[in-house]
């Protein structure tokens, strides 16, 4: 692997987090702050993308920063894995920032300048992640997404939502800052190097009894991936504005924790290491826990949100199933689901903040019959939910047949039935919500007659997402070459 | 208990330093009144500059304060002369612990302005409402 | 032996500078604030001086009078005395800006009288960074701790009394510390400490040298506040005009523990106190995790802003003694940077305090509601601050934390490494439920009132006050980045042989 010493990673981190200074002083002209968050949205995907061509190509980018402790410097590093997720997070951020604006604009938000300010912090740490060339790079910019986003969560200020606020910090700082960083600091004592290698570092290092309980402290302590027990934060998390659920919580809050699970995976254990221990297996039996349990309880929410979020919960755990069933296919699938779920999400969230945002109703009950009011919004959830749950000819068909595949392959038939149970469940949940809407009649009241489609600014981001997620059935090239060279260099 | 009888004797000095430090840090702690505290920290402070004077003295040494034509031309024999250093020492000691009581009897002074009393417990009930 | 005066007119000048502004201060108080700002800037530029030639040259050492040792009084700066140096002298500065605006008002017309004593304390402190003696680190102990006395009762209300609580307590410590020093010249005859460590080599080990171990041990911790000899602390600090707990607080307890390390590797050595004792050292590591535990959990009980932040220093003292007695180089890296990262940290959050007192006359939690509005800057210097104290990275706490923990994984201390996470989570609860209510939490029920928002204006704390603590924000952040640089370039210079 060459890495081409590069300044790019740099400028893709920093663009916006230096657009947050131009963001602050434009507080009194709406128009002028929004254009800077477009601006930093184009510009970083600019970057991103200009830096695929020499990733796909077999190559990367490495930025050295400071050295900070012997041996682990604060680096930058575009490789195949990193690329893939910064393609992804900031493709959809340009979309999340023209629907927050219109959200936040129709509802006549307070505080839009905070709002804005702590996305572009929030985005630009999530690019961190993406390009963290060790561990505590990505624990440096781990944390500082967890604190940007808890403004976003707490935005509305009143007490629920400064209860939600906290549970999400205690969730998310104790987890990480009780679990990742001494599971950090012990494999910096084990092995001198954070760095991540492929193939691991851990190998023969330490006793298997030490090297589950690391694994378990790193998945466990990444909250951000929504492994039970720790995934409360994520329905708590629901009372911020939908488009910080959508793209936060949707995207890129809760890929950052599962992205940081599959890097330890991959790149501190590594697929040998833990076929030899057996600990593969041992995880995907751990998360196939919370994939059963999220979807089970994703059927009872009636508020959308929630439903939204447990189903997030379920999908999240898909991810590092297929990580751990450390096979060609699972394994692909697993990290392919990143992309495809994050398209299907966002759009789901997208219909919910619209539907919002046109009638103000949260929950499922109330939402009879507003397909008809609001076609182009539920076709958009229809083609949504059709690639979570994994059905052609929508995108999250071919992560999830490959997971398919990899269980197959990998003889574990518990995994092949918890994968289709699940599949079964996530129809369960989704479909009823369509065809309510599509077939079933009003409610009585006279208040569901004036309801039109949501404005433009939210109605053009969520149809393009929906397509996106049809296209990359058809189209799923660049993902998968980039996927094929991060596993498989 | 001869042999631990006898120890107290020969050690006698070493005991009495130690039983004036037990008296002083018990007026520190025991007792209620604040002149009465800085007067126990007077008297720990005191228990430790007699220890230290005392590790100078030897048997039949004199006080260390000689002609000065004698010394140079004759030099000191050191068992005459009792350790001068300990002296010396204890007397920067001595006005550390003159400018700590000046400065506690000068803020007790502000105590008493403040609040009328110089007993603890009254402070603490003034203190309370 | 070197011939530069320089380091010496490190301690002079804030010395000669105190009589200074007490004489011309009397005259017009105009002449306060330049003599003490021109003061503290010279000893600042000496002591980076004084450190790039100790880095370059190695340990300086002084003879004050031309008296030779071990008989005259020997000033040693070794890279971690000169590194001490430097900090002292850069977060005095830092903080006399802040001093000099509030106690204009909190002491009107006593100034000179403050700042007397303040320089005084300066002076005693640079004194123990410079001094290879054991008798004279006791006289310029107590010069700081008198001079902090005096401080301290400046204050109003309870302050006197917290004072003289101190006193007491203060006292003893350092008579307990003058005792352990008498066993050691009655052992070894001399009192200078390259020359009693010389002669303790090749002494027996006696009761009597664990004895004055115990003493000078037992003494220093009640003058660092080690759990639980601290109980004078918060009320000290605390009660305490502005003024003075900007620079007391970030200073005293550390160049104690600096002290401690002195006297731990300068007079004694590592063998004695980890070999041969070791048990003693697994005791005090479990006795440092149980303070970091029990002060986070009263810092956690505390309704206002000023006493949360002394319990929390507390802690940290514990974080610093543990990281000492670990007995290996990673904690001692750990704790040495601990003293410079605690120094600055402390130093950002108390100027923050100061700040929002001087603006809102109040620290109780309830006055600080919707306080982002008013103070932006300072609150988010405050913020900073907060994040370096709960240790997330790149501010510099997260740096001496990853030493520490990684010094008690490697001496298997378990208990250390767990009470460090504790603390960790309960400096977030203590300042993010600090910042839910500053920034978060706004006078009225709901949002959207536009009256209000229209109606708070921004009144930051003026500009003296402001630039120290944005200066010492951002030095966090800069020394977080430079952390690679400072340990190997000075700590590990700093760490005592035999690691």
């Amino acid at each position: 692997m060459v890495y081409a010493h590069s300044f790019w990673p740099l400028a893709a981190v920093m663009l916006p987090l230096l657009a947050t200074v131009p963001i602050m002083l434009s507080g009194r002209s709406p128009n002028l702050r929004e254009s800077w968050t477009l601006l930093a949205g184009g510009g970083m995907f600019a970057i991103v993308a200009s830096m695929l061509p020499a990733v796909l190509a077999g190559g990367g980018f490495v930025l050295t920063l400071a050295e900070v402790v012997p041996g682990v410097p604060i680096q930058l590093r575009v490789d195949a894995l990193g690329m893939f997720f910064a393609l992804v997070a900031s493709f959809l951020w340009i979309f999340t920032s023209v629907y927050s604006i219109g959200y936040m604009r129709a509802l006549e938000e307070h505080d839009q300048t905070r709002y804005f300010a702590s996305f572009a912090v929030a985005i630009a740490a999530t690019i961190g992640v993406a390009f963290s060339a060790n561990l505590l790079t990505l624990y440096l910019f781990y944390e500082i997404l967890s604190l940007s986003t808890y403004p976003l969560v707490t935005h509305e200020q009143n007490a629920e939502a400064r209860a939600s606020g906290r549970k999400y910090l205690t969730y998310i700082l104790g987890t990480s800052i009780g679990l990742v960083l001494p599971a950090m600091l012990i494999v910096y004592h084990l092995t001198g190097t954070l760095d991540f290698t492929h193939g691991g570092i851990l190998a023969g290092k330490a006793s298997p009894g030490t090297l589950s309980l690391l694994l378990l402290l790193f998945v466990l302590g990444f909250a951000k991936a929504g492994v039970m027990p720790f995934h409360g934060w994520l329905p708590a998390a629901m009372v911020a504005p939908t488009p910080v659920s959508s793209f936060l919580h949707g995207v890129a809050v809760v890929k950052v924790g599962v992205f940081s699970i599959l890097r330890v995976v991959f790149d501190i254990f590594g697929p040998d290491l833990l076929r030899s221990l057996d600990l593969g297996v041992a995880l995907t039996y751990f998360v196939s826990i919370t994939i059963l349990f999220a979807s089970l309880v994703a059927l009872t929410q009636d508020n959308l949100k929630r439903r939204l979020a447990y189903s997030t919960i379920g999908q999240l755990s898909y991810m590092i199933l297929g990580a751990g069933m450390v096979s060609a296919a699972g394994m692909t699938g697993g990290v392919l689901h990143i992309a495809m779920h994050a398209f299907g999400k966002i759009t789901l969230f997208f219909c919910a903040g619209a539907i919002y945002v046109a009638s103000h109703k949260k929950y499922i009950s109330e939402m009879d019959g507003l397909g008809r009011q609001m076609p182009i919004t539920y076709v958009a959830f229809f083609l949504g939910s059709l690639s979570i749950i994994g059905m052609p000819p929508l995108g999250g068909f071919l992560s999830k047949w490959n997971l398919l595949v990899g269980a197959v392959q990998s003889q574990q038939m518990v995994l092949v039935a918890v994968l289709l149970g699940s599949s079964l469940l996530n129809a369960a949940y989704f479909f009823p919500i369509v065809y309510r809407g599509f077939f079933a009649p009003a409610p009585a009241g006279g208040a569901a007659s004036g309801i039109r489609e949501a404005p433009l600014f939210c109605l053009l981001p969520l149809s393009v997402t929906a397509l996106c997620s049809l296209l990359l059935f058809f189209y799923p090239s660049v993902f998968l070459q980039l996927v094929q060279r991060a596993l498989f260099p | 208990m001869q042999g631990i009888i006898a120890e107290i004797v020969a050690k006698y000095n070493y005991w009495i330093y130690v039983v004036l430090m037990m008296i002083g840090f018990y007026a520190m702690i025991g007792k209620r009144n604040l002149v009465k505290k800085l007067i126990g920290l007077n008297i720990f402070q005191t228990a430790i500059i007699l220890f230290y004077v005392s590790t100078g003295v030897k048997r039949g040494g004199g006080i260390p304060i000689v002609d000065k034509h004698a010394a140079l031309t004759h030099g000191i024999d050191p068992a005459t002369v009792v350790n001068p250093l300990p002296h010396v020492l204890m007397l920067t000691a001595i006005v550390v612990g003159v400018s700590v009581t000046g400065v506690a009897l000068a803020v007790l002074l502000r105590v008493y302005r403040e609040y009328g009393t110089l007993e603890e417990d009254e402070i603490l009930e003034k203190i309370g409402k | 032996m070197t011939t530069s005066n320089l380091h010496l007119y490190i301690l002079a000048a804030p010395l000669l500078g105190a009589f200074a502004v007490n004489l011309l201060g009397r005259l017009s108080r105009r002449w306060v604030a330049p003599l003490t700002l021109g003061v503290l800037g010279y000893a600042t530029i000496a002591a980076l001086v004084v450190l790039a030639r100790v880095l370059r040259d190695g340990t300086i050492s002084y003879t004050i009078g031309n008296w030779r040792p071990p008989f005259g009084i020997e000033l040693v700066i070794d890279p971690l005395g000169a590194l001490m140096l430097l900090l002292i002298s850069a977060v005095a500065l830092t903080a006399t800006f802040s001093s000099l605006t509030s106690i204009e008002r909190e002491l009107p017309g006593r100034e000179h009288l403050f700042f007397t004593m303040y320089l005084l304390l300066i002076a005693g402190l640079t004194g123990l960074a410079l001094t290879g003696d054991a008798f004279n680190l006791y006289v310029l102990l107590e010069i700081t701790s008198i001079t902090t006395y005096g401080l301290i009762a400046m204050g109003r209300g309870r302050a006197p009394l917290a004072s003289f609580n101190y006193i007491i307590m203060g006292s003893i410590g350092a008579c307990f510390y003058l005792l352990g020093v008498g066993y050691l010249y009655l052992l070894t005859g001399s009192l200078n400490m390259a020359d009693i460590a010389n002669i303790l080599h090749g002494l027996q080990e006696t009761a009597a040298l664990a004895t004055a171990f115990a003493f000078i041990m037992v003494g220093l911790w009640v003058k660092m506040a080690f759990f639980p000899l601290h109980s004078w602390l918060p009320n000290a600090y605390s009660l305490a005009p502005s003024g003075a707990s900007v620079m007391i607080a970030p200073l005293m307890t550390k160049v104690t523990v600096f002290l401690m390390i002195r006297v731990m590797f300068s007079i004694f050595s590592p063998e004695y106190e980890f070999i041969q004792h070791a048990g003693v050292q697994s005791l005090i590591v479990w006795v440092a995790a149980l303070a970091i535990v029990c002060a986070s959990a009263l810092a956690l009980a505390q309704r206002d802003l000023k006493r949360m932040l002394t319990y929390i220093i507390v802690a940290e003292v514990g974080y610093m003694v543990g990281g000492v007695w670990l007995a290996n180089s990673q904690g001692m890296t750990g704790a040495i940077l601990h003293i410079v990262n605690d120094a600055l940290m402390t130093l950002c959050l108390f100027l923050a305090a100061a700040a929002i007192a001087y603006r809102t006359g109040s620290l109780g939690f309830d006055s600080l509601q919707g306080l982002y509005r008013r103070m932006p800057i300072t609150m988010a210097a405050f913020t900073i601050g907060a994040f370096s104290m709960i240790g997330v990275p790149p501010t510099a706490g997260f740096f001496s934390k990853w030493y520490l923990i990684l010094g008690g994984i490697e001496a298997n201390q378990w208990g250390y490494v767990a009470a460090l996470l504790f603390s960790s989570l309960v400096n977030a609860v203590l300042f993010f439920r600090i910042i839910e209510i500053a920034y978060f939490r706004t006078g009225e029920v709901g949002h959207g009132h536009d009256h209000g928002h229209a109606a708070v204006r921004v009144e930051e704390a003026p500009l003296m006050m402001l630039a120290p603590l944005v200066l010492a924000a951002l030095a966090l952040i800069a020394v977080g980045f430079g952390s690679g640089p400072l340990v190997s370039g000075v700590i590990r210079l700093a760490v005592p042989g035999g690691f």
